[in-house]
């Protein structure tokens, strides 16, 4: 099996140029623009918080929400890490949209036959054995790609190098159940707009702990409503038998079975 | 018994005319210019308005799986009278959200890709699979009374044989996905406001619908006799009331009971955009009907039993809304309100289910005062006959 890749974005190492941002849209494309929030033309892009600058891309997590609500598997998620889109499956549900915790994919709205559009992790290039196109053109190594648990072992390596500078925690280690990108920072993660409510447990827990239940519901219901309806039906025939035995006491009649 | 006095709707049929062009217009504009140029709909706001109608039939339907339940499988064959009614709302309703939802999907030419692409870990693909096996079974309720008419009853009897597996595969159908509805906000705990996030979504989704469902059974009995004689014994129609107040009363306990124990007593009692919402969807939908229902006296009364069903059908479409709507917004930054084109279609749809029940509710067999006796019968029918409910092919029969 291919071991998983990752991403290691180091936040106090980025200079906020944009080389990223450009890379990317030259591999998948898209008009050249600078652009200051994902779109349907930035599959990346840089939020910029006082002196420093967040990387905001899709974060193939290793338990992907999209992936578990989408109702067709147009989402799927592959051994190597990226979580890769099907438009020819997708029904338009928009469920991914309304799930993904970090809002992630952008849709073609005005379209009449619309996609989602996301950052594909480059599947094609890390095939080939290269590195994303954003992590190639990256010039200060801000983002870097590598195996995953190799870059969790430099990411703590780092931190313990150098306490002072980094806040000790890997964003993405555990988060929602650890995902592909993965962030240092020299300041708290929720002054710079990741969400500190979303736990380590992978989201689409929440939901299992329901759909696990349906097939109990399905049995035991099953089981319980026919019973009840044999008790009552079985209550309704013997009634209706004592009522004509009490008839027959006073009229002989033939039906004594 | 006094009679419910409605206020007339003047001119439904004119208004009913009107809103159906008017949804099948915007129909044509949402198909040929795509969601983004007709919705209010965005990347921050996937869902909307038409979601929130998806939750409101699928749960003023409910009728279809209690009823049945009640009548079919509990043996309690007194209540008879409304199981047609039931179903027949059921059915409507179910076709109605699945034409809903398939003007929602982005992709209206792959609605059919959840029969042979599945994931077994959506709630989505589940809910898919339940709406459409729920509708065929619905069909399959609905059929006799076609046939019926037609005198077809070959088939008849054949339904009947296998009737019993086939609505206790419904009415676990419709546990599953009344409460899935519910399990669709699980995975946006970040999202969803506290005052109606709650793990327990699934299962408040399930106890509201029921009170829901019976109110737009009574609601139809209600209006339904209002000319004739009651199709549904007075005592009767006062035990549904008690079943309504019941389940208002386990959804009121439940929900306050479970927001405190996750420490939302400041959401609760701190006033916010979100708590006016929350407080006008418990107190018109749970608390005053729930208090009305009380009283013998209100159960008894068309007037009050008309009102207080009607202000739990509000206060469960105010409850579903706000789920769908209100709990995601972030007010005031980020809000959502419906196009005019959303709108339309939600409305002309609606008026299409009008026109529908009322249609088949004159043509068909599904108001019956007694099964036997022909001429009482068509008595029966005319005396249904209803100003809110008139269709063009019955305006003759109209008592004036």
């Amino acid at each position: 099996m291919t071991p998983k890749k990752a991403m290691l974005i180091d936040l106090s190492l980025c200079v906020g140029c944009n080389a990223c941002q450009a890379g990317c849209k030259e591999e998948n494309g898209l008009p050249p623009s600078d652009e200051k929030y994902l779109s349907l033309t930035a599959y990346t892009a840089l939020n910029k918080y006082n002196d420093l600058y967040v990387r905001r891309m899709c974060q193939h997590c290793d338990v992907p929400t999209c992936v578990s609500v989408c109702p067709v598997g147009a989402l799927t998620k592959s051994g190597a890490g990226p979580v890769s889109y099907d438009g020819e499956k997708c029904i338009g549900c928009r469920y991914c949209l309304q799930a993904c915790p970090f809002h992630v994919p952008k849709y073609e709205w005005s379209s009449t036959k619309p996609s989602i559009r996301k950052c594909k992790f480059c599947p094609n290039r890390i095939a080939k054995g290269l590195q994303p196109a954003c992590a190639e053109a990256c010039p200060t190594g801000a983002t870097k790609f590598g195996d995953r648990d190799e870059l969790l072992i430099e990411a703590a390596g780092r931190i313990k190098a150098e306490p002072g500078k980094y806040v000790s925690r890997i964003y993405g280690e555990q988060d929602v159940g650890g995902t592909s990108m993965l962030y240092l920072s020299p300041v708290p993660f929720e002054q710079l707009g990741f969400d500190s409510r979303l736990g380590k447990i992978p989201m689409p827990m929440l939901t299992m702990s329901a759909l696990s239940k349906v097939p109990n519901v399905v049995s035991v219901g099953g089981v319980l409503l026919a019973g009840i309806w044999w008790i009552t039906n079985r209550r309704a025939e013997v009634q209706a038998h004592e009522s004509s035995l009490k008839k027959g006491k006073t009229q002989p009649q033939e039906d004594d079975e | 018994m006094r009679a419910l006095k409605l206020p007339r709707l003047i001119g439904w049929r004119p208004i009913a005319t009107t809103l159906i062009l008017a949804g099948a217009l915007a129909a044509v504009a949402r198909f040929t210019l795509g969601l983004g140029a007709t919705t209010n709909l965005s990347d921050e706001f996937p869902w909307g308005l038409w979601i929130g109608f998806d939750f409101l039939g699928i749960g003023l339907a409910a009728s279809g799986f209690t009823i049945v339940a009640a009548v079919h499988l509990f043996h309690a064959e007194e209540y008879e009278p409304i199981v047609r009614p039931a179903i027949l709302t059921a059915f409507i309703g179910y076709l109605l959200v699945v034409l809903v939802l398939i003007i929602d999907l982005g992709r209206p030419d792959h609605f059919w890709h959840p029969l042979v692409m599945w994931n077994p870990h959506s709630v989505m693909c589940e809910i898919s699979w339940c709406l459409m096996l729920y509708t065929t079974v619905l069909s399959l309720e609905f059929a006799p009374i076609l046939l019926e008419k037609f005198h077809i009853h070959s088939p008849i009897k054949w339904i009947h044989a296998v009737s019993l597996p086939f609505m206790i595969f419904g009415v676990l159908l419709s546990t599953l996905h009344q409460s899935s509805f519910g399990s669709l906000y699980l995975i946006v705990p970040n999202r969803l406001h506290a005052l109606w996030y709650t793990p327990l979504l699934p299962v408040l989704f399930f106890i509201s619908c029921i009170a829901s469902g019976l109110s737009m059974i009574v609601l139809e009995t209600l209006i339904f006799s209002r000319n004739g004689r009651p199709f549904l014994p007075t005592r009767l129609r006062a035990n549904l009331a008690k079943a309504i107040a019941l389940a208002l009363a386990v959804y009121f306990v439940v929900r306050i009971q479970d927001l405190l124990s996750r420490g939302g007593f400041r959401d609760m009692t701190t006033l916010t955009y979100y708590s006016v919402a929350f407080w006008a969807e418990l107190l018109i939908g749970f608390v005053i009907p729930f208090a009305m229902l009380l009283f013998e006296k209100v159960r008894i009364s068309p007037t009050g039993l008309y009102s207080a069903s009607l202000m739990v059908v509000l206060g469960f479409a105010f409850n579903r809304m706000n789920t769908a709507i209100t709990g995601l917004e972030h007010y005031p930054s980020q809000t959502y309100f419906p196009s005019i084109i959303e709108i339309f279609i939600m409305l002309g749809i609606t008026a299409c289910g009008f026109c529908a029940f009322s249609f088949i509710a004159e043509h068909l067999p599904i108001f019956r005062i007694e099964e036997s006796g022909n001429s009482h019968h068509q008595e029966a029918l005319s005396g249904a006959q209803e100003p809110l409910f008139v269709s063009p092919e019955c305006e003759d029969l109209r008592p004036t």
